[in-house]
């Protein structure tokens, strides 16, 4: 059974394999991706089943015992993330049949994709620090080859900035390895939990997690350093924000989670509650950036930073319920932003552009369409009977018991400027009658293809909404995790430590 | 040594920084590059150094005895090495491309994504 470990890291390792070996065959290029995506969502819903039925499974690689090798772990909170990253590769895969041009793909997009897919699913399951970098190192070159691939300025420039400061958060996360390693001794996670428990130096640990907390706050785009983010994901192709949109800055978030349940917890009062107040600001600078904007890509893109400040702040209430509403405001989220692009990416098919100002008419000529980007749109802004709202009941509820009612007063005020947004691009793109002026339709072609992932997510968005139920409770299950960390120490350790 | 070595860290991250804060794309690229080299010194100095005691098992014994220098921080920097050699050699292309794409070496004119 810890073979399931491996599977996610594997089957999208092989495929890019596979793919970069069949360089000159575009049959093979165009049907080995999507088998291996497909490969991949069978692999992490299997994972996730059996993590739910089993509890934590654990797998130490080349049988080395835990603190001396590397160790994988998945609980529920991973099985969840791998199993909606094989969702998303799949939709993704099948969306870029169509969405990507002939020149990319010569140029190996695909082997790329399926080598993020990989490092992204080995970031969820590892149980160690340093094995942890190197998995965002993985994924951060083959984010920076698929931002960069066959761009023009706009793309350079915005590969420019996504590289540097990823590369400076990079430099954080090595020091603060480096200092957690000549003060606890150990880089296997579950160990340093227990070294750091019966350590002798609060404030070094304090330290660190400042250091680690501005590395992955980077990665996660929270404020104030979420800079590069709206600077570069709107300049590739609509497919590639997609996938960043939903998985890249969700790998920060899940990394500042594990550490600051797991490692960080010996001065709650101090860490968590910054990260309250980091969440709450995350979520008005990133909406009010929303507001302002003009453009499809990068209204959606601003808003990728405040929903980060939703999943943050459950994080720093630190109850049960609000790691709970956490992980069940990822998993909502990762459907409904990468769909979000998505539905962007046809809208830019149709009409060539994607300034609001010239947009308009798609409710008219494209009535399917509009009704697909209407069930992301406000599951994002947090409208029953959708997804978002039983996220964000979550994390509100949560925010009552732990009688934090500013950070509640601004996550509903911040889900209200979401709904306008919402209702701008909805009234600019889709409502409104095409402008005059508005350019050329390009040749269309290949939309099955596209709207075909957008339907099946939006569907998946509808069902979460619909039957919260079961994933509350797995969400609730996975949060009962996290908060007991006797019990991952033990599983990673076995019961002898 | 540790005195000198941390003397030398932080210099490498005061030279990173300021390099970083310069208006050109060219010294962003030496300064991600001293940043890398301070943060392997770092683990290098904090992770205890022990002069002249290699990890090896000598022929005559099964065991190591006495206080060994700790092969894992120098496995961490090595693996640490290899990936900041190659992201900073990808990092030179694209930054090569940006300036043929812009003309430019100053990052404060590389804003039309921002608008």
């Amino acid at each position: 059974m810890t073979l399931l470990l491996v599977l996610p890291i594997v089957i999208p390792l092989l495929t890019a394999a596979v793919t970069l070996l069949a360089h000159g065959s575009p049959r093979t290029q165009r049907t080995v991706p999507v088998a291996g995506a497909l490969g991949l969502l069978v692999a992490g819903v299997l994972l996730l089943w059996t993590v739910e039925r089993q509890g934590i499974l654990v797998l130490q690689l080349g049988n080395w015992p835990a603190p001396f090798g590397i160790t994988l772990v998945a609980d529920l909170f991973s099985a969840l993330m791998v199993a909606v990253t094989g969702l998303i590769g799949a939709a993704v895969a099948v969306y870029s049949l169509v969405a990507i041009d002939e020149t990319r793909e010569r140029f190996g997009y695909h082997p790329l994709l399926h080598a993020l897919l990989a490092s992204v699913c080995g970031a969820f399951l590892t149980g160690d620090l340093f094995n942890l970098y190197v998995w965002f190192e993985v994924m951060l070159m083959a984010s920076f080859v698929l931002l960069a691939l066959g761009g023009g300025r706009p793309q350079i420039e915005g590969a420019m900035k996504y590289v540097t400061l990823n590369l400076v958060a990079s430099a954080f996360f090595l020091a603060a390895v480096g200092i957690l390693y000549g003060a606890a001794g150990s880089l296997n996670m579950a160990d340093l939990a227990v070294k750091l428990e019966n350590g002798s130096a609060p404030g070094v640990t304090t330290v660190v997690a400042m250091l680690f907390l501005v590395a992955f706050g980077i990665k996660a785009g929270v404020f104030p350093l979420f800079f590069w983010l709206p600077a570069s994901y709107h300049t590739p192709p609509v497919v590639i924000s997609a996938l960043f949109a939903g998985l890249l800055t969700k790998v920060g978030v899940y990394a500042l989670i594990r550490v600051f349940t797991l490692l960080f917890v010996h001065d709650v009062g101090y860490t968590h509650t910054l990260i309250l107040v980091i969440a709450g600001l995350t979520m008005i600078t990133g909406v009010l950036g929303a507001v302002s904007q003009n453009d499809f890509r990068r209204i959606l893109s601003f808003h990728i930073v405040s929903q980060i400040g939703y999943m943050v702040m459950g994080l720093g209430l630190f109850t049960r319920l609000a790691l709970a509403g956490s992980v069940f405001y990822i998993v909502h989220h990762i459907i409904v932003k990468t769909n979000l692009f998505l539905v962007s990416g046809v809208v830019d098919r149709l009409r060539g552009t994607l300034q609001l100002s010239s947009l308009g008419g798609l409710y008219e000529s494209r009535p399917l369409l509009a009704g697909l980007f209407l069930v992301p749109a406000l599951s994002l802004a947090g409208l029953p009977p959708f997804s978002g709202f039983f996220a964000k009941l979550a994390l509100i509820h949560a925010g009552f018991e732990a009688e934090q009612y500013l950070i509640v007063g601004v996550a509903l005020a911040v889900g209200l400027l979401t709904l306008v947004s919402m209702m701008k691009i909805w009234a600019e793109a889709f409502w409104k009658p095409l402008p005059p002026d508005a350019p050329e339709t390009p040749v269309q072609g290949g939309l099955s293809l596209m709207v075909g992932p957008i339907a099946v997510l939006a569907t998946f968005t509808v069902l979460i909404g619909l039957g919260a139920g079961p994933l509350f409770e797995i969400s609730m299950r996975a949060a009962d995790q996290l908060m007991d960390r006797e019990g991952y120490i033990r599983a990673v350790l076995g019961d002898g430590s | 040594m540790e005195l000198l070595l941390a003397v030398v860290v932080g210099g490498l991250y005061a030279g990173g920084i300021y390099l970083m804060l310069r208006r050109s794309i060219v010294k962003i690229i030496f300064g991600l590059a001293l940043l890398g080299h301070a943060a392997n010194l770092l683990i290098f100095t904090s992770a205890g150094l022990t002069r002249g005691r290699a990890p090896l098992i000598p022929v005559s014994g099964s065991v190591a005895g006495g206080t060994l220098a700790d092969p894992l921080p120098q496995a961490v920097i090595l693996t640490a090495i290899v990936i900041s050699f190659g992201v900073v050699a990808f990092a030179l292309v694209l930054f090569r491309r940006g300036w043929q794409a812009a003309e430019t070496d100053d990052p404060d004119v590389l804003r039309i994504t921002e608008t």
